[in-house]
């Protein structure tokens, strides 16, 4: 039993996939030249008047559906106040007490079973506006910050777990579950890179001191740029907290809630400014903005539109297909057109288990040497079948079958064609059986080593099969030599 | 209602403005008197009546995602008081 438990909340920030922004039609592209995608509105000049996005409400609303939330009757926004030099109108406009959706939930399961499947509560998702984005040169800027408003006022919806995870793996668990999601969805990038997704952690420790359970003071981490430093932060986060503990003894509520940023390069958290003087947003409802009510058929017509979800086509992949969880699990990360190539193939009749063998090893290794996406993979789901089929007859033998499939993609021929020109052929059984007695006439020694019960000494005939013929199949050269020994020849 | 003196320096921090103890004084009195005015509607009796998030009664006000020009960069950094043609120029941005 571990000294301590890690509990996780996280707050992940989704830049939802519209043309232009939240509140105003500039254009929410990445990486155009500074300050050139800003208007009245998003720098906050006098005068301009926000008006709500209707592809965000739409986008907003599939997600929140997908995860589960339940869409209160009506939603407003609210202005969040702090002063910041990326934050030209001196507030975000967020949602408050009435966000657009509260009460879901993720279902996370691990394919190594090194924790159990488990359900992680949503508190809510709302959605928001971005800031914009400042950096720092000493040498161009003398000294200033400079600040890019391109992002201001680019639609974010946060997703606000309850502290439902425990360490790391969980976590971990939580964002690519969160993120393949997104993806099916079709609702956001999710580039984290260009900071698509963005994730905060609160993290602190339960613990138990002499029958009594213990909870350290909530840390939230900040700056975590890829999910390895999610989980990495996490990590080092707990084991920080528990040496604190030891010589601190502070629990929760005696200090205030810290805010720590990850240094990825130093493999730590470290304190950052504290923020006393901004906790408090002085929240109202920003009068600019009518409040939004989503009618029922909306909502019934966005919930009929969410399509197979991750969750659901791995069930159906184990129920229907006999596929286990790690196995539906790679075709289903890879995207819903991979598992519709997968639906393809075995909807022409080919074996599932065999289909899901050869894409999830053959085909995605292909895919992933010549940066192809599925739907440019030259091999179609019939021609698959159809390799397959030749496989399992045994017109082609297991030994020379990934030739064939190389010839396939590489040179866009058919199995056939490729089994063609590679001159494989099926050696018939009684070609065979002649062959295998030959060799074995050649070979006194191997006999007399089976004879003697090393069977594997048949092995050395293999090789000289394959010589006098390469179509000669390892495994059934072997069970032929073996059954010519046993009857005596 | 009066303000405490507390109260005003809590929002002039919050507002980032500084003011010296005599501005202090009578801005305490003045914001007072403007809180003390809006009070007033605390005088209607409001039971039974449904709170409302908005002024006037509109609902769903939206428009399509469809993008429009924006400013020149030029005319967005027009009113800085510090630019360098690309951005905005503040007092440095460190710590987080």
């Amino acid at each position: 039993m571990s000294k301590y438990t890690t509990i996780v909340g996280l707050e992940v920030h989704v830049q939802l996939a519209t043309q232009s922004k939240l509140f105003c039609r500039c254009s929410t592209q990445f990486g155009a030249a500074p300050n050139t995608q800003t208007c009245p509105v998003c720098i906050g000049l006098p005068g301009s008047l926000p008006v709500m996005n209707r592809e965000a409400l739409r986008l907003s609303l599939r997600t929140a559906l997908a995860i589960g939330c339940e869409i209160p009757p009506l939603t407003k926004w609210d202005r969040k106040q702090y002063y910041y030099p990326d934050l030209p109108k001196g507030y975000q406009i967020s949602q408050f007490d009435m966000p657009m959706s509260e009460h879901g939930y993720l279902e996370i399961s691990d394919a190594k079973d090194r924790f159990e499947t488990k359900r992680i509560r949503i508190l809510r998702a709302h959605l928001e506006e971005d800031a914009g984005k400042s950096s720092h040169d000493e040498s161009a800027a003398r000294g200033d910050s400079l600040i890019d408003l391109n992002r201001t006022g680019t639609p974010l919806l946060e997703i606000v777990s309850e502290p439902d995870m425990r360490g790391a793996l969980e976590a971990r668990a939580y964002l690519d579950e969160l993120k393949l999601l997104l993806t099916y969805l079709g609702v956001s990038d999710c580039n984290m890179q260009e900071g698509s997704l963005r994730v905060d952690a609160n993290v602190n420790l339960h613990l138990d001191e002499s029958g009594e359970r213990i909870a350290t003071p909530i840390v939230e981490i900040k700056n975590m740029n890829s999910f390895r430093a999610v989980e990495r932060a996490i990590d080092y986060e707990a084991i920080r907290q528990y040496t604190l503990w030891q010589e601190s003894r502070q629990k929760i509520g005696d200090v205030p809630k810290q805010t720590r940023g990850w240094d990825d390069a130093a493999g730590m958290t470290r304190g950052q400014r504290s923020k006393e003087e901004s906790s408090d947003y002085r929240y109202f409802p920003d009068p600019d903005l009518a409040p939004v009510r989503f009618s029922s058929e909306e909502i019934e017509k966005s919930r009929n539109g969410l399509g197979e979800l991750p969750a659901a086509l791995r069930a159906r992949l184990q129920s229907e297909f006999g596929l286990s969880l790690y196995d539906a699990g790679v075709l289903v990360n890879q995207g819903r057109e991979l598992v519709d190539y997968f639906f393809a193939a075995v909807g022409q009749g080919a074996p599932a288990k065999a289909v899901c063998n050869w894409v999830s090893q053959e085909v995605l290794r292909v895919l992933k040497e010549r940066e192809l996406g599925i739907d440019a993979f030259p091999i179609s789901a019939g021609q698959l079948v159809d390799f397959i089929a030749k496989l399992e007859s045994g017109q082609l033998p297991s030994s020379r079958s990934r030739e064939v499939f190389d010839a396939m993609h590489s040179k866009n021929q058919s199995a056939d064609q490729a089994m063609q020109k590679l001159g494989i052929e099926e050696v018939d059984d009684s070609a065979l059986e002649n062959l295998c007695r030959e060799l074995l006439e050649a070979n006194p020694q191997v006999v007399a080593d089976v004879q003697g019960g090393k069977q594997q000494a048949v092995g050395a005939l293999i090789g000289q099969a394959k010589k006098k013929n390469p179509n000669a199949d390892p495994g059934r050269v072997r069970g032929i030599c073996l059954e010519l020994i046993g009857r005596g020849l | 209602m009066a303000l405490t003196t507390e109260e005003v320096e809590k929002v002039a921090l919050l507002s980032r403005l500084q003011f010296t103890p005599q501005e202090l004084a009578s801005l305490t009195a003045e914001l007072g008197k403007i809180v003390g005015y809006v009070d007033l509607l605390g005088e209607v009796d409001t039971t039974g009546v449904e709170p409302m998030a908005h002024a006037i009664e509109l609902l769903n006000v939206t428009q399509d995602d469809q993008t429009r020009s924006s400013l020149t960069r030029e005319e967005a950094l027009a009113n800085a008081p510090k630019q360098n043609g690309e951005g905005y120029l503040v007092p440095a941005v460190l710590g987080d």
